[in-house]
């Protein structure tokens, strides 16, 4: 894989601020070569390469405010006009909120296991994609197509650099591979289901799991039934409870909260946010956290920082200006501008050690047998972008899911669910099953009562 | 191998900075590369931008971001399937290596510089530049003060108009772009794309009652279009929204007529039934219409249109991004169904004719056929027509964000709804979702008013986020699944 020569980059930069009488800066570069293929039917669709290479530069202008430009023209010539680009937006700069360098910036980092890989090669990845659709539509005959597919590898690099001698730089090579098949039968709607697997290399990637998991998930939507409107106690998969934890994430971010957008305010952290056995962690060095950086875009170091334990909001995740505003250590999530974005990586969600109230070990088909409307069994949620309003702590959101009644798991044709997340967050029951991990973290399935289902009104 | 971050110094005769004929030989070249290499179409994408994005929050301006780049995208079609490489480097060497790789993605390998034979390609036509007179427009845009004046003009309107205001917010980006398309088929054309976007947001909360509201104002082509802005008029909109719905109540669950403003209301249709007409779903087996053309698939009130051709609004376009000119596509004419959107890659595939819509967001993406300026063609009634004509509904004055599943179901959030009692407006709820399938709301669209409009936006897709507008006149769907609480 390519290099970014770090020290060539530094120098050049030195030159061309001291040229512009810039005396601080930072800058985060990055590079990357990714190929990836599709597949349509045993035949190639699509092949993809890329070379890309960035740059975003930071300076602080005499005043001490801070403008920013990026480019992805690296050139001499590309440098000093981003160099003057970001002077001249300092101009702008706003002096209630200005960013300095992280004092965490040269702190030691921890060392993360993560392999690098030669690239496979495109035609190789498309003999192994064209493999996993053929071997994916003889599961079943309702399984027509794979409509969305492909297979793709990724070797990249990305680098902070600051006036001040900080250098952080980490390589990585990441693979993945996703296979989304259409089930369809005579005189039924059409059912639509998928997996994804993600590794460090095109060879370590689990295709055979990823090709019985969307086999499953869509074969077992064809038996499909409406869902009467209701409200239903409602057991979230571990991918659809950490996309709608993530979805409301402005809830433990600090940018948000001094924003005003956020739901939580200065005053919440130690108040009681959900049922007092909830805990929620931000760890982006799990190492079940594929592509982890160990610092963020300020180069801060990554670390866990619980968020909620016991149900009470412990810690806001934080950039270097939001944790001086703060009175806090910087936390590792920031991204780098001239407002500096904050976001969380990977989270860890679960019972709280030691504390009591959890039901624990649910059993779903055993709780569905118990009479009633029954269970609705929610594997994964769509169109997070439309249906969630972060700032009000509202979502309705369509899924794809089971009604679980009188011992039997049936899918549902279509419905949405909705509620508000500090009630959700207040309804849960408990948890079933081991935390799994999942792309965008650990978690079990989570068990909340009361929530609104939509479907055959 | 060690990147020294330099690739773009040693473009063609140093031609980076500038997308004109000096281009025609380095580019013959790279095609004729291709095509004596055995492959049936070879296209050059090259692009340069300047991009800047202003954030206005409260009174501070709280964020600046300009950003520059160049790139090309290079795509070589072999029979049905396609290699496509994207690249920052424009330099000689670059471009050839973006060339022999995507050429080896589909087994084909260039010929040694120097050998014989164009493979057939006859060399370029005549540049078509559809950007020269657009040479001024950046230049005639705002500068950063005046940008930053003007959205500091909008926070303060919102503050002024405004109550239980916790966030108020005003945005600007503009979005220049210089294309140079080049193709094996004698393709040269240029073009110079300008986009000016406005948003004003606010987060309205009373102690347990929080509502936001949000409004975008977009154009193409119009430098002008942040001065010529009306701040006060679209602050007393954003703001008398969000007044409205900070105490509503949630909206029960049913299935009910509704009826959808104009303007932004367009979003159902270019979600629900716009992305299925497109050649992508069409390959990708993905659309109910494939094989409906002529075939009744809405109700007779229904015609719609996609076309690139209106004036400064934000999905039109001189040239699409494979270098032909857009038209004006009929989809649906009262009710039947006319065309499908093709670019390049859908043409071949599926046999539908291009229609100017080839797209993509940047260098970094294979054009694919995409919507413009899409809307529902306006009807003879009054909006109050359509009200009246409602017993018991619901009325979307704003919409939010949508989105459509690979089995054509959609769902569409609601962002100020009242309901319709009596065929009158009573009181405004929120939360509502708009939840349905294409091909079964397209019949139940029953009446349509005299009251066009189009509004800009974002559509996300294959080939990336581009301009888009949607639009309709105010319409009324005779049954719908409403979710709520």
């Amino acid at each position: 894989m390519d290099k970014l020569d770090a020290p060539a980059l530094r120098s050049r930069i030195e030159t061309f601020a001291q040229a512009q009488a810039i005396g601080r800066w930072d800058l985060g570069a990055a590079s990357s070569n990714d190929s990836s293929v599709q597949v349509d039917r045993g035949e190639a669709k699509q092949m993809k390469a890329a070379q890309r290479s960035s740059i975003t530069v930071r300076v602080w202008n005499g005043d001490g405010l801070v403008g920013i430009t990026s480019t992805s023209d690296l050139s001499d010539s590309g440098l000093q006009k981003a160099l003057a680009g970001a002077q001249d937006a300092s101009a702008f700069g706003n002096p209630d909120d200005c960013p300095a360098f992280s004092p965490l910036a040269t702190a030691p980092l921890q060392v993360l296991e993560q392999p690098l890989h030669e690239p496979r090669g495109i035609l190789e990845l498309l003999t192994s994609l064209k493999d996993a659709e053929r071997q994916l539509l003889d599961r079943h005959p309702a399984l027509t197509t794979v409509p969305y597919n492909g297979l793709a590898e990724r070797s990249s690099e990305r680098l902070y650099l600051n006036s001040d001698g900080a250098c952080r730089q980490q390589q990585l090579t990441t693979a993945s591979v996703y296979l989304y098949a259409r089930a369809e039968q005579a005189g039924r709607k059409p059912r639509s289901a998928g997996a994804v697997r993600l590794a460090y290399g095109a060879s370590d990637l689990d295709l055979a799991g990823c090709i019985t998991e969307a086999a499953e998930r869509t074969i077992a939507h064809l038996d499909y039934a409406p869902i009467p409107t209701g409200h239903y106690t409602v057991v979230f998969s571990p991918e659809a409870f950490l996309d709608l934890i993530g979805a409301f994430s402005s809830l433990f971010n600090a940018r948000a909260v001094l924003d005003g957008v956020s739901l939580s305010s200065r005053n919440s952290l130690g108040q009681s946010l959900a049922v007092p056995f909830l805990s929620i962690a931000d760890n982006g060095l799990h190492p079940g956290n594929i592509g982890a950086s160990n610092f963020d875009g300020e180069g801060t170091p990554t670390r866990r920082l619980s968020l909620v334990e016991g149900g009470v909001l412990q810690n806001f995740l934080h950039s270097e200006a939001t944790a001086r505003a703060f009175g806090v250590a910087p936390t590792g999530h920031a991204g780098l501008g001239a407002k500096v974005s904050v976001g969380p990586d990977w989270f860890e969600i679960g019972a709280t050690p030691g504390a009591a109230g959890a039901a624990l070990g649910l059993d779903r088909l055993a709780a569905s047998s118990q009479g009633g409307a029954g269970l609705v069994l929610i594997d994964s949620l769509s169109a997070l972008h439309a249906g969630v309003k972060a700032s009000q702590g509202s979502f309705s959101l369509p899924f794809d899911g089971w009604l679980l009644q009188g011992g039997e798991a049936r899918s549902i044709e279509a419905a949405t669910v909705a509620g508000d997340i500090r009630s959700l967050l207040k309804a849960i029951v408990g948890f079933e099953g081991e935390a799994k991990v999942t792309p965008d973290g650990l978690c079990p399935h989570v068990w909340v009562e009361g929530l609104s289902i939509t479907g055959e009104a | 191998m060690v990147v020294t971050l330099s690739p773009s110094s040693a473009s063609p005769s140093g031609l980076a900075d500038r997308f004109d004929q000096a281009w025609r030989s380095p580019l013959e070249s790279l095609l004729g590369l291709g095509s004596a290499a055995g492959a049936d179409l070879v296209e050059v994408f090259l692009e340069r931008t300047d991009h800047l994005g202003v954030l206005a929050e409260q009174e501070r301006i709280t964020s600046v971001s300009p950003a520059f780049g160049t790139g090309a995208g290079i795509r070589v079609f072999l029979g049905e399937r396609d290699g496509f490489v994207s690249t920052n480097d424009l330099s000689e060497a670059g471009l050839r290596r973006a060339l022999e790789q995507a050429l080896g993605m589909l087994g084909l390998a260039a010929p040694s510089l120097g050998a014989s034979g164009l493979g057939g390609f006859d060399g370029l036509a005549s540049l078509r530049d559809f950007g020269a007179s657009k040479a001024p427009w950046l230049g005639a845009c705002p500068t950063l003060a005046e940008a930053t004046t003007r959205l500091l003009e909008g926070t303060d309107q919102l503050e002024r108009q405004g109550a239980h205001l916790q966030a108020r917010r005003g945005s600007y980006a503009r979005d220049w772009q210089e294309v140079l398309v080049a193709a094996s088929d004698g393709t040269f054309a240029r073009d110079i794309r300008l986009h000016q976007s406005l948003g004003l947001t606010v987060l309205a909360a009373d102690g347990e009652h929080r509502a936001s509201a949000g409004r975008r104002y977009g154009s193409s082509g119009r430098p002008e279009h942040l001065a010529q802005w009306d701040v006060e008029a679209s602050a007393l909109e954003v703001c008398t929204s969000a007044g409205t719905m900070l105490y509503s109540d949630y909206v029960e669950a049913c299935q009910v007529p509704v009826v959808l403003a104009n303007r932004f209301g367009g979003v159902i249709f270019h979600e629900a039934c716009g992305h299925l007409l497109e050649t992508t779903q069409v390959e990708r087996g993905t659309t109910p219409f494939a094989d409906q053309v002529g075939e009744l698939i809405a109700h007779e009130a229904v015609t719609a249109i996609d076309e690139g051709l209106s004036e400064g609004a934000f999905g039109s376009l001189s040239m699409d991004d494979e270098g032909m000119e857009p038209q004006r596509t009929v989809l649906i004419e009262n009710g039947v169904l006319r065309r499908f959107l093709s670019d390049r890659a859908g043409e071949r595939r599926t046999g539908h004719e291009r229609t100017g819509s080839g797209r993509r967001q940047s260098h970094a993406f294979a054009a694919a056929s995409r919507m413009r300026n899409t809307y529902i063609a306006a009807g003879p009634h009054s909006p109050a027509e359509l009200i009246a004509s409602v017993e018991k509904g619901l009325y979307c004055k704003a919409m939010g964000g949508g989105s459509v599943g690979p089995t054509g179901q959609f769902n569409f959030a609601v962002e100020e709804g009242y309901l319709i009692e009596d065929g009158q407006l009573t009181k405004p709820v929120k939360g509502a979702t708009l939840i349905g399938e294409a091909k079964e709301v397209m019949p139940r669209i029953s009446m349509c008013a005299n009251d066009l409009e189009l509004a800009a936006g974002f559509c996300g897709s294959v080939s990336g986020s581009i301009f888009v507008t949607v639009g309709q006149p105010h319409i009324k769907v005779d049954s719908i699944t409403v979710g709520g609480r």
